[in-house]
């Protein structure tokens, strides 16, 4: 039972809401203290976005702020000595957030072993599909790391039941075929769709890319297990950069989606 | 496994290429795995691209005996495959014109491009307004400025020209940016890879759309000289015109097959796009090959005096035969090509696209050191009017 599968547990029903933002940005003591105003605010687990100078699945909000993290000499070294650092005041589950080629050049077993022993609880890795994902699967699989595979509006059924057979802690449903911080109303099939995976797969189902509001989460948590954010934060990170204020815009908005999500 | 059955049935060619992209683009990458499996069996398709690849991009191209060329450099015999003859003056055409006719039997309306020198964008634009279809092409704002000729190109043929401002604006951020187009467009469009890279099925469809190139060269080079040649050169960006050229090639191990990488100021510099000679395997833009990144994964910036060779990264296939042994692979700097550029057009009356001319200052290394009765057969991939403007700056003549 992973720390991400007990957080599931003891939501006995609730909805789940997960925040993401991007180590290092502004810098890596900053992400710290956001991420204990994140959870401080009501979430249930923290997405830790590792900064990739390619990021092709994400809009221009967490481009621009892979690039300030980046230009602060972010490496993925120091973000694991981030969570190391974060574990000795959160029990919150943490997930890595990253591009497939920052692991590949760490070497996928080093990072599966250092993560852990840090204290990461899984992993997204958005371009790393279950087809080419075999040999990273065996790393985390021995360790106890839960590997989040991906789903898309675009799923066929049999890739439903291949990415759900394939994928531990839950499933991360992308809820537009777009990439991330899409400005658009929830798709309409959104209930369909997540119904439909729900039907076949058991994990919970998240929902995230383009939920940028209250109103945005709360209907998407009505038909799934709980909801992601992630540029909505991002874009008040790189908008405050007083860090009491920010703090406070973001534990704002945090506990504005957990209020639309109960 | 012999090489020309790559890549297998997982889109890979040994531990390059494969599918590396979000779930979103799986079934499409997929569906465009079928399609193409289905076209390329249906003799219709077959006879529908060979109708345009005669009658409109004007193939088969020559193959041209580079006599004074030859003479200057006094040794091995140089043969010119001539893809700068074809309609719209590059290679490129003969990618885009099969993957239009895939795209018109996937019944989308819609194509997108990435293009750095403009010539796969031009291609794209061209082959667009030949089938009616919408065409969007994705262009670094630097690579604009440098090729703003091509740009206007596009504009006439009716296509819409986005510029890329992230990253180095060059030809990788173009292409990261039409990757995030397709993403959201998925469902209407259907991306035309300008290059064999990318996610599987493209390094294979781009290279078979390309290998006219070597077949033609086969035939041609056994009539003019009863025997297959000692040498094949071809300038390696993406590498889609030494794949095609290659390809045909993969089996017959007694020629050698030289691809020429864009060393810009050097390679012993940062400022290259020397991705085989100076790169390490990693993951970009869907598919696992050589690439030009630094310690941390990070993708680092390359250059090139030509934007077709201005590339991090480098085709899948070309990674497998680099390690396998099959292909050795050489830099060429900025200088050097200079130097190509201009012999080729004093000597034989071609002025050859920059890209081109790495391979042409390649064969003057190698051909003084090859003997008379040996025979190089050269990939022209495309004709130099688009750099003339940029030459002219670097050497120092205002226009």
């Amino acid at each position: 039972m992973s720390r991400i599968d007990d957080r599931f547990k003891s939501l006995n029903g609730n909805k789940a809401l997960v925040a993401f933002f991007t180590a290092g940005d502004p810098d890596l003591s900053a992400s710290k203290d956001i991420f204990l105003v994140i959870e401080k605010s009501g979430a249930d687990i923290i997405e830790i976005g590792v900064p990739f100078s390619d990021p092709l699945a994400d809009g221009p909000v967490i481009q621009a702020s892979a690039h300030r993290s980046l230009q602060n000499g972010t490496t993925l070294k120091k973000i694991i000595e981030l969570v190391k650092d974060i574990r000795s005041e959160s029990q919150l589950p943490i997930v890595l957030m990253s591009s497939f080629n920052p692991i590949f050049v760490y070497g996928q077993q080093a990072f599966v072993e250092d993560a852990v022993n840090a204290g990461v609880d899984g992993v997204i890795i958005p371009d790393l599909p279950p087809e080419e994902a075999g040999e990273f699967l065996g790393f985390a699989n021995k360790n106890n790391l839960d590997m989040i595979f991906l789903l898309a509006p675009t799923s066929t059924p049999d890739r439903i039941q291949m990415v759900g057979e394939a994928s531990k802690g839950f499933i991360y449903y992308v809820s537009l075929t777009g990439t991330t911080g899409t400005k658009e109303a929830l798709a309409k099939n959104l209930e369909e769709k997540v119904s439909a995976i729900k039907s076949k797969v058991k994990l919970p189902v998240l929902v995230g890319f383009g939920i940028s509001g209250p109103e945005q989460a709360k209907e998407a948590g009505q038909c799934s297990d709980g909801v992601i954010i992630g540029s909505a934060i991002v874009k008040l990170i790189e908008s405050h950069s007083d860090p009491v204020e920010r703090n406070q815009k973001i534990a704002e908005f945090i506990s504005g989606i957990r209020a639309a999500l109960n | 496994m012999k090489p020309h059955k790559l890549p297998d049935s997982s889109g890979h060619f040994g531990k390059f290429g494969g599918k590396y992209v979000i779930e979103t683009l799986m079934p499409a990458l997929k569906e465009l795995e079928q399609v193409y499996e289905e076209a390329r069996n249906d003799p219709q398709f077959k006879k529908d691209l060979d109708y345009y690849l005669k009658h409109y991009v004007g193939r088969p191209t020559s193959l041209y005996f580079a006599e004074r060329l030859s003479e200057h450099l006094g040794g091995a015999k140089i043969y010119l495959k001539r893809e700068d003859l074809t309609h719209t003056g590059a290679h490129k055409i003969n990618n885009t014109i099969g993957s239009a006719l895939l795209a018109k039997r996937m019944g989308k309306k819609r194509v997108i491009a990435e293009t750095g020198a403009g010539q796969h964008g031009v291609a794209t634009a061209t082959a667009a307004s030949l089938f009616g279809l919408e065409c969007e092409v994705f262009m670094g704002e630097e690579d604009m400025r440098r090729q703003a000729l091509n740009v206007f190109r596009m504009r006439l043929l009716g296509a819409t020209v986005t510029p890329v401002t992230g990253g180095t604006r060059t030809l990788k951020d173009a292409t990261s940016e039409a990757i995030r187009n397709w993403i959201t467009t998925v469902e209407s469009t259907h991306y035309i890879i300008g290059s064999v890279v990318g996610p599987h099925p493209y390094p294979m469809i781009v290279r078979d759309f390309q290998k006219v190139i070597g077949e033609e060269s086969t035939e041609q080079i056994m009539e003019a000289e009863g025997r297959l040649p000692d040498v094949c050169v071809a300038c390696v960006g993406g590498g889609s015109n030494s794949m095609g050229l290659f390809y045909p090639f993969l089996e017959n191990e007694e020629v050698r097959l030289v691809g020429v990488e864009a060393a810009g100021l050097g390679v012993d510099t940062n400022k290259h796009g020397a991705s085989l000679t100076k790169g390490s395997p990693g993951v970009l833009h869907g598919m696992m090959s050589y690439l030009l990144h630094d310690e941390d994964g990070q993708v680092t910036e390359a250059h090139s005096i030509s934007a077709g060779l201005d590339y991090p990264g480098v085709g899948c296939e070309h990674s497998h035969l680099k390690e396998t042994g099959r292909a050795q692979y050489v830099p060429i700097t900025d200088a050097q090509a200079m130097e190509g550029f201009k012999l080729l057009s004093q000597l034989e009356g071609i002025i050859p696209a920059l890209e081109s001319a790495h391979a042409i200052a390649h064969v003057m290394e190698m051909a003084p050191t090859m003997k008379k009765d040996e025979v190089i057969l050269v990939c022209l991939s495309g004709r130099g009017d688009k750099d003339v403007n940029q030459v002219a700056d670097m050497m120092g003549v205002s226009l």
